[in-house]
């Protein structure tokens, strides 16, 4: 019982709860409490720790703002202005709170509050659906389009599109970089032929693909009415996401173990029989380790391409809140921050744990 | 007409003035059914004439030829058990010599290729160990599975590239006995590489030393005049063990001291009469 819970722990990347599962059975209390505190308590200090910089840096941020604040009033309008812009901000009137770093309060609520509106928004979607049902079922027997929600997303949907656009983006990576990746690995004069150009186009900015992508998107969907800032988003994050993957996997097939490619020529194992079965297996890890950056890549560029691509996302939210300039604007985008960092970490933990179920080589991940 | 011959081989790495002539002038003949050691010392260029000899690589000049036509590439007929095992690590005992019987009968169903497999695991006394992969095997085990693969393709010859230089006394002894069982019973050729005597002599009908590269060449041929089947503990009071044993060791000896001769330089002492430093210590007055 004890020892599979351990394993499922290692497994999924939680080893760091293995020595509370082991006190928790009453294994050797002094050695475990001594790795509960190495691997569980240390690591809750230093987010602490982290939170008490951030708490007292806000703290002095916003006393500089208000003060300024206070001052220029003072300057401006006088004594009578000032005394009462000092009384506003001491009240908390959101309307002339100063403008700064949040501190984590404000960024929790701001977090409660993203939460409280996704479960509105859900409601209204949910009400808006039940409405048009029988309408959009008669419009769908005449054969026009049936009437969809067009409200805002809330920021739920705008992390799940992301979601969307980082898993498409990294399946084209996926799907363009390790094929070539292969080919380009197995032949000598393939590898050094491309790359030039392999090592000219990886280091452009995703701005730049975005734009490039923007190009050719815009001229072949000019028939289409659909939305097209999805596809320009995930097309430039599949490009510049994939390189990594590239890199890593002609890489990877190119150096694989001269002594395995004995084994197949012994053997005499047919070229297919090869590839599929002594050369990619062997490359297994460094396409893996390949993947795994595309992923972090595709999640990183994704906010920067979102942004500018105008489709919807965690990208275009920090955007318009930044824009909007709302009081709980800047709580919000970093809400948007940790969201983004957290989802980050899940999806290579997930990488991880897929690479260590298909791949021989079964070391801890770094 | 022999059964590999191999006529005035040479092999070199590199061009022009970087080439480095590992075997020179080789000439070897071995006979169907016999058994043949190659002795030599380490970096002597004995991993090389294998692959020459398994089809790995070609030689720069001669010929290698197995049953009178030339080694152009790899072989069913002539199984190769690597120094270093060579097994895919992603693959179980099991799938890594299903992989090999999959090759050499790719004609036989399933359930041939199954009795195959088990048969051949079984022969090495690896059955609890069936689906284990080659890291959680000891040294001596991979070598095992790796004798197992070579075997099962039912080679004409077996070439043996020190198969048995990482494994500890006990485990070396046992395998030794797997492996000439099999030679005895299917009654095939053998080319065992090795740089221990003792193997050699226990193992082989012919010892031919490798004389250490570069420009390695074989050195005379030693006849082992023991009866089969041999045994360990008698061989060493055996008076033809005793003389074959030193003669080759002599030998080896001599070429050994013959290389160091060559590149001994005379250094000349410097003429010092050592300080005596006992009351240097001694704090000045």
């Amino acid at each position: 019982m004890k020892d599979s819970i351990i394993k499922v722990l290692r497994f999924i990347g939680l080893g760091f709860l293995e020595p509370l599962v082991r006190l928790a059975s009453g294994e050797d209390s002094k050695k475990n409490t001594i790795e509960v505190l190495k691997k569980i308590i240390a690591p809750i200090a230093s987010v602490l720790l982290f939170l008490g910089v951030w708490y007292t840096g806000s703290k002095s941020l916003y006393n500089t703002e208000a003060n300024y604040k206070i001052e220029k009033t003072l300057k401006d309008q006088g004594q009578a202005e000032a005394d009462k812009v000092k009384a506003c901000i001491e009240s908390g009137d959101s309307s002339c709170q100063p403008n700064t770093l949040p501190s984590p309060s404000q960024v929790w609520a701001s977090f409660l509050v993203l939460l409280e509106d996704h479960k509105e928004i859900s409601k209204d979607k949910a009400a808006f659906k039940e409405k048009t049902a029988t309408l959009n079922e008669k419009r769908v027997a005449q054969g026009k389009d049936p009437i969809t929600y067009t409200g805002r997303p809330s920021f739920v949907d705008q992390i799940k599109t992301s979601i969307k656009t980082v898993f498409a983006g990294f399946l084209l990576a996926l799907l363009i970089a390790t094929p070539i990746g292969i080919i380009i690995g197995l032949s000598d004069t393939l590898r050094t032929s491309f790359n030039w150009l392999i090592q000219i186009l990886k280091p452009v900015s995703p701005v730049v693909w975005l734009l490039l992508v923007f190009m050719i998107v815009k001229t072949l969907t000019k028939d289409s009415t659909g939305d097209t800032s999805f596809v320009i988003s995930f097309i430039s994050v599949g490009l510049c996401s994939m390189w990594a993957t590239l890199v890593n996997t002609a890489m990877g097939v190119s150096t694989v173990d001269q002594d395995y490619l004995n084994v197949a020529k012994v053997l005499k194992l047919g070229t297919f029989q090869k590839i599929f079965k002594v050369i990619l297996p062997a490359s297994l890890p460094l396409i893996f380790t390949g993947l795994r950056i595309t992923l972090s890549v595709a999640w990183m560029v994704l906010i920067a391409i979102e942004l500018l691509a105008q489709s919807p996302g965690l990208g275009s939210f920090v955007w318009e809140e930044f824009q909007n300039g709302a009081m709980d604007s800047n709580s919000k985008i970093i809400v948007a921050m940790f969201v983004i960092g957290f989802i980050g970490f899940l999806l290579d933990r997930i990488m991880l744990t897929i690479q260590k179920f298909i791949s021989f080589d079964k070391n801890e991940g770094i | 007409m022999a059964y590999l011959e191999l006529n005035n081989i040479s092999k070199s790495f590199g061009s022009n003035e970087n080439v480095t002539e590992v075997l020179d002038n080789i000439n070897l003949h071995i006979e169907e059914g016999e058994f043949v050691a190659i002795v030599g010392f380490t970096g002597s260029g004995k991993t090389t004439l294998v692959n020459l000899i398994n089809g790995l690589d070609k030689p720069t000049s001669g010929e290698v030829l197995f049953k009178g036509k030339p080694v152009e590439d790899t072989s069913h007929e002539r199984g190769v058990i690597f120094q270093n095992y060579s097994l895919l690590p992603w693959l179980t005992v099991y799938q890594n010599i299903e992989m090999a019987v999959k090759e050499a009968f790719p004609k036989e169903n399933n359930s041939f290729l199954d009795k195959r497999i088990k048969e051949y695991i079984d022969m090495v006394s690896l059955s609890h160990a069936t689906h284990k992969r080659p890291k959680e095997l000891s040294g001596g085990m991979r070598q095992r599975v790796s004798v197992a693969r070579a075997l099962a393709m039912d080679p004409e010859m077996i070439i043996m590239d020190e198969p048995l230089g990482a494994l500890d006394a006990l485990t070396r002894g046992n395998l030794q006995d797997e492996i000439l069982n099999i030679w005895n019973k299917n009654k095939r050729t053998a080319l065992l590489i090795t740089n221990d005597v003792d193997e050699g002599i226990y193992m082989a009908d012919r010892i031919i030393p490798l004389r250490p590269g570069p420009k390695a060449t074989l050195g005379p041929e030693f006849k082992i005049n023991i009866d089969r089947p041999r045994d360990k503990t008698e061989l060493n009071d055996n008076p033809e063990y005793k003389k074959t044993r030193n003669a080759i060791i002599e030998y080896l000896m001599d070429i050994g001291n013959e290389r160091s001769g060559n590149s001994e330089t005379n250094y000349e002492l410097p003429d010092l009469q050592p300080k005596d430093l006992r009351w240097d210590f001694r704090a000045p007055k």
